[in-house]
């Protein structure tokens, strides 16, 4: 297998994008990140692109062709691929392996959601498919609801509270008003995200990241030539991928995501590297809960230990471990196929130097945390900045 | 979410009272019904069982952003259910609020609409839960 490194990233503004449709965003991230790579277009052999929902959310499948022709890559061969929340890591994790392979020399890798050309009552329904259609959510659960429950769970074992959960939003807001490219750059305190509306109790609105239309897309190429096209290429050192069942309900524990702590295993020991090296991550934080369970799946803290770590401040920017400079789903927002390729280039930008004020200093390794549904997919990626 | 008429007629065994699998070879109960055991693959020996709709909550929450057809119940209690045989599933739990709640309470099997907003206007019915009086 060949080495593989990302070679040009680039990313829509995350927010409702009233004016512009699908196949702009997506454009828009694609024409970015190959510009980035100092790439006509010519030099791509093949794409792959992750998007859940755009059959229900726009009307549109065949998205792949869709692209494809807009961003004038005609005739190469293009992929759509859909894991859920997940379906952006799946589509760089496909793109790694083509290059990898050898079977393709340079692949683009897009993610794109378009999700506010409905009301909120129809997207939640839509994205309530990531979760089990008929034994779930036809009975009356909500996704909210479900990760709602793995919440309940977790503060009954180990005695977490509203504010552990609370203080994950106030750090993705803080996080996100450094990032001129989140949904939310505006802070917000432990108590305003207490006072705020409830969704499905213990989560309140401020617990849940917002739907947003946006595109992210990188450019891989063999770590070889990757120099060609940049002088500082990102190294995928490790990609790994978990499932589960489809339905929360038969998970043996719903306090963390055993599928995550499968795919972080698996992606540490090819990375050769252990969780105390990672220097930046950006997690799937679709709900408080979810970051609080992430970092502890992902072995940053220990079972139990995330709530008080978050409360800390142990996971900004400067502590111990920052999670999600971008400001995560919550504040950077969640397009949710764009999100696991936004986590990509966001780590590129961190081990690149490029992060602006929300730069850690000192980034060397990177790691990505994306998931599906309530747990049913899961990726890791870890990525080395090549010296 | 509409659900088409033959949909629902498939599923009424299930939903109606509490139809799942039982695997022969491992003792594994299973909810919905399933055709491969998970743990015994091709050696598992899947048949039809009937649960007795006795559980315990194992997790919670109070909806209060519905689903559409759910507009008017807000807010209700969703749970999921550690049926007594080992099996686990989701459902609503009848004639309580939060405040009543507390993982662990022991639960038993009603049947009640599920919802009846459906523009074929078929009336869902299926098993919900209520609490146990002590
Ligand atoms: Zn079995």
């Amino acid at each position: 297998m060949r080495k593989v490194a990302i070679v040009g990233v680039g990313m829509t503004k995350f927010g409702e994008h009233w004016e512009r449709g699908f196949r702009d965003l997506v454009t828009e991230a694609g024409v970015k990140a190959l510009e980035d790579a100092g790439m006509s277009g010519a030099e791509i052999s093949a794409g792959y692109v992750g998007t859940m929902a755009a059959g229900s959310l726009i009307g549109q499948e065949h998205t792949g062709a869709l692209i494809a022709d807009y961003m004038g890559l005609n005739p190469i061969p293009i992929t759509r691929v859909e894991g859920a929340c997940a379906s952006g890591s799946l589509a760089l994790r496909q793109g790694l392996m083509a290059v990898a392979s050898g079977m393709h020399d340079v692949v683009v890798v897009g993610g794109v959601e378009k999700m506010t050309d409905l009301d909120t009552a129809e997207v939640s329904e839509i994205l309530g498919g990531a979760g089990d259609q008929e034994w779930e959510l036809f009975l009356g659960a909500t996704f909210p609801g479900l990760y709602a429950m793995m919440a309940r769970r977790y503060m009954h074992d180990y005695k977490a509270t509203e504010e552990m959960l609370a203080s994950v939003a106030v750090k993705n807001h803080k996080h996100g008003s450094m990032n001129p490219l989140a949904q939310f750059q505006n802070e917000i305190t432990i108590q305003d995200v207490l006072d705020s509306k409830m969704v499905a109790d213990p989560l309140k609105i401020l617990d849940c990241s917002p739907l947003t239309d946006g595109a992210a897309a990188v450019v891989l190429a063999p770590l070889d030539i990757a120099k060609k096209y940049t002088d500082t290429p990102i190294e995928i050192v490790a990609s790994a991928q978990a499932s589960d069942t489809i339905a929360l309900h038969n998970r043996s524990s719903i306090a963390g995501v055993k599928a995550a702590q499968i795919a972080a295993q698996a992606a540490y020991k090819q990375a050769g590297v252990s969780p105390s090296q990672i220097r930046v991550a950006e997690v799937h934080d679709c709900f408080t809960i979810a970051e609080l369970m992430a970092i502890e799946d992902l072995g940053f803290f220990s079972k139990g230990k995330g709530g008080e770590a978050s409360l800390n401040g142990e996971t900004q920017i400067g502590a111990k471990i920052p999670v999600n400079t971008s400001g995560g789903l919550k504040a950077c927002g969640h397009p949710v196929g764009a999100t696991g390729i936004k986590q990509a280039v966001e780590i590129s930008w961190q081990l690149q130097g490029e992060a602006g004020k929300r730069q850690v200093s000192g980034a060397d390794i990177g790691l990505s945390h994306n998931v599906g549904g309530s747990g049913a997919t899961a990726v890791v990626h870890i990525y080395k900045r090549v010296n | 979410m509409k659900e088409s008429i033959p949909l629902t007629w498939r599923k009424i065994p299930d939903r109606y009272r509490l139809l799942g699998s039982l695997c022969k070879n491992c003792n594994s109960h299973y909810f919905p019904a399933r055709h491969v055991c998970p743990k015994c693959r091709r050696k598992g020996k899947i048949e039809s069982y009937q649960f007795s709709g006795r559980g315990r909550v194992f997790s919670f929450t109070e909806i209060h952003a519905p689903p559409a057809g759910f507009e008017e119940q807000i807010p209700y209690v969703m749970a999921i259910v550690e049926l007594a045989e080992g099996a686990r599933c989701t459902g609503e739990i009848v004639d309580v609020l939060k405040k009543d709640m507390q993982i662990g309470d022991e639960v038993e099997m009603v049947f009640r609409k599920i919802q009846s907003n459906d523009p074929e206007g078929l009336i869902h019915y299926g098993f919900k839960f209520k609490k146990v009086k002590k």
